[in-house]
């Protein structure tokens, strides 16, 4: 695009204003409304610019406890969401960079047939061994906490199958490059493979921290008391049948606040990301 | 430092393919052997056997006399240069060299003196903060080297270290290895396909056909005396000329008059007819009395051969009439392609050609400078 098309750029610049426009209006609009007193949500119409009531909502939300979901503050709910986001996150990392370093850099018996079983496991989604999985959890005694929220959608074939992508594309002259250097498993892991990851392992973890933060099927099942909810069940259930009993505007709150996190996480790691997704430093 | 000792070493894949086929090789304290051959030839595999990458299948690898068939590579305590650097591209100049030496437990600031010193050989000095990706092809070579070097090993192992470089930094290259690796005396093996830097590197050359070694020896001496057709047309360029002769019923050279004689060519019945009827051409029947018994391949390198226009030949001489197909000038000297007896004689002549394409001569070399092989190609 080294010539100038005024018409050209500035429809291409419209139709990208409007797309922005179109997605972003309904996130402004709950803005809008975790700002008016629950009120004046329910007197439609709803206002277009945001109302005076922003740091009543926000600190009553985060920090008195709302009432539908047993007075529980959104501050814990964001709390227990980022714990089982990051461990979700951090730990289908650890779990699949080391299944496919064995897979592609050791030779064992029946390599390929864990290869396979692990491949295997792609097709079968949590929906479909939901049972099982409960009753275990059960047994173990892990209902309502943190470990039994993480541990039974902790291990990923997806990204087994990434990092062994990534790993087979590393010369094999590299690696022996490092076995006369005198780097043993440990060390060649340490220093060479995980600095050489790192774009992946970022680009990972921004698609499995949002992966964790939206579960809901799970936590639902293995969540009954208020203050071990995820931020996504809370909203759930404060949300009544009648429009009356629920309290709209802290509903919006910790809808905006839902989005935050994942966000920041996106935008903080976006040069990684994308880097990950399009080079590798190599 | 270290003598290298290959007794009948074998590799054998799992698949049954026999890649080395039993090799014997004796490398003296300090001296640099060239592995060289054809891709496929085993030699990278050889190199990797003694580098303890590969496993050894069936006879000895011994490093100072010490067998090491079932040690690893970091314990044999020798360094490798590979073909495309094999550089950490995560880690700057300083730590690719200094890494072998951290996972040795060297002390660091013996670690920081012996890297420097080695970047100050190298000329690598100003890069040390750079990554690999931001260093010309020559000067990641270089770093390789200093990866190598800076460990002080016992022996430096080389796997085509210059293939992906242009000719002129090859040349260049080459020639500081070689300077390199004679002041450090450390006993070196270096795999090539590329016969030119196998001749000007080698202390003791090895040339390798089909898993086999075809000739161990001087690169003069190799090129002067081949052992074998294979090394004549391998070891030189351009390569040996080689032409077959065949024989009459009785199971031996013709002999006598020189339209029985010497039918030249690929010992295809084309080839023996072409050269029946320029047999007469060759010089007063004196061809065969050079040749032994046993010969069946003559051959003469592009250098020792000459041309003529005229009728008369020198004594001594064999005189091959010939057809010229192309010329090629390369400044210092001019390469001429004949066709001649069946086949293409490729000879060298000073300055400029006077012949010119489609002219008819005579390519004429003196007795002395014919190489003569059996029908398998082992020199008689």
């Amino acid at each position: 695009m080294t010539e100038s098309y005024p018409l050209r750029t500035f429809i291409a610049h419209a139709v990208l204003i409007l797309g922005i426009l179109i997605v972003a209006f309904p996130i402004y609009y709950t803005f809008v409304a975790s700002t008016h007193s629950l009120q004046t949500i329910l007197r439609p119409p709803l206002p277009l610019l945001p109302g005076d009531r922003f740091i009543e909502n926000y600190s009553e939300a985060l920090f008195g406890g709302v009432g539908r979901i047993g007075g529980v503050s959104v501050g814990t709910l964001l709390f227990n969401t980022t714990v089982m986001a990051l461990g979700i996150a951090i730990g289908k990392i650890c779990i699949s960079i080391l299944s496919a370093y064995a897979i592609v850099f050791f030779r064992f018996p029946l390599r390929m047939t864990f290869f396979w079983l692990i491949f295997v496991t792609l097709m079968l989604p949590v929906e479909v061994r939901i049972l099982p999985t409960y009753k275990v959890m059960v047994d173990f005694g892990l209902i309502d906490t943190y470990a039994g929220l993480i541990v039974p959608i902790i291990a990923s074939a997806t990204a087994t199958l990434l990092f062994r992508q990534f790993f087979l594309t590393i010369p094999g002259e590299l690696v022996e490059a490092a076995r006369v250097d005198g780097a043993g498993p440990f060390r060649f892991f340490k220093d060479i493979l995980l600095p050489l990851s790192k774009t992946n392992i970022a680009a990972l973890f921004v698609i499995l921290f949002i992966y964790g933060w939206t579960q809901y099927l799970w936590p639902l099942l293995v969540t009954n008391r208020n203050d071990m909810n995820t931020i996504v069940i809370a909203l759930r259930k404060m949300i009544s049948f009648a429009d009356a009993d629920t309290e709209w505007h802290l509903v919006m709150v910790t809808c905006m606040l839902a989005i935050v996190p994942p966000i920041l996480v996106v935008v903080l790691m976006q040069r990684w990301f994308v880097r990950g997704l399009v080079d590798t430093e190599k | 430092m270290a003598t290298v000792d290959l007794k009948d070493v074998k590799k054998i894949y799992a698949g049954g393919v026999e890649a080395v086929k039993g090799v014997s090789i004796a490398i003296p304290d300090k001296a640099l052997c060239v592995l060289v051959g054809p891709s496929g030839c085993g030699k990278s595999t050889l190199l990797r056997m003694i580098a303890g990458l590969e496993s050894i299948s069936a006879g000895a690898v011994s490093i100072d006399g010490k067998v090491v068939n079932a040690i690893g590579p970091t314990e044999r305590d020798i360094a490798m240069v590979f073909q495309n650097y094999a550089l950490y591209p995560h880690m700057k100049v300083y730590d690719n060299m200094a890494y072998g030496l951290r996972n040795r437990g060297t002390p660091k600031d013996e670690i920081d003196k012996r890297v420097r010193e080695t970047a100050k050989t190298l000329e690598l000095s100003a890069l040390l903060d750079r990554r690999p990706r931001e260093l010309s092809g020559g000067q990641r070579q270089r770093v390789a080297m200093g990866r190598a070097i800076v460990r002080n090993p016992k022996v430096f192992l080389f796997d085509e270290p210059l293939s992906n470089l242009d000719a002129k930094l090859r040349g260049q290259m080459r020639v500081e290895i070689k300077n390199l690796q004679r002041a450090l005396g450390v006993t070196s093996v270096y795999v090539t396909h590329d016969q030119l830097e196998a001749m000007t590197l080698a202390d003791q050359l090895v040339v390798m056909n089909a898993g086999l070694v075809e000739q161990i020896g001087d690169p003069l001496d190799i090129y002067e005396k081949p052992a074998s057709t294979f090394v004549a047309s391998f070891i030189g360029a351009p390569p040996m000329n080689l032409l077959a002769l065949t024989r009459d019923g009785a199971g031996r050279m013709p002999a006598g008059s020189p339209e029985e004689m010497a039918a030249i060519g690929h010992g295809s019945a084309a080839g023996s007819t072409a050269l029946a009827s320029a047999a007469p051409m060759l010089t007063d029947g004196s061809l065969v009395p050079f040749a032994p018994q046993a010969a069946a391949i003559l051959g003469f390198r592009p250098e020792d051969a000459d041309v003529t226009h005229g009728a008369e030949a020198p004594d001594g001489a064999l005189a091959i009439p010939a057809a010229v197909e192309a010329v090629e000038p390369v400044g210092a000297e001019s390469f001429l392609y004949c066709a001649a007896a069946g086949t293409r004689i490729i000879v060298r002549v000073h300055g400029r050609a006077t012949a010119r394409p489609d002219d008819q001569l005579r390519v004429v070399v003196r007795a002395e400078k014919l190489h003569w092989f059996d029908e398998a190609g082992k020199r008689v």
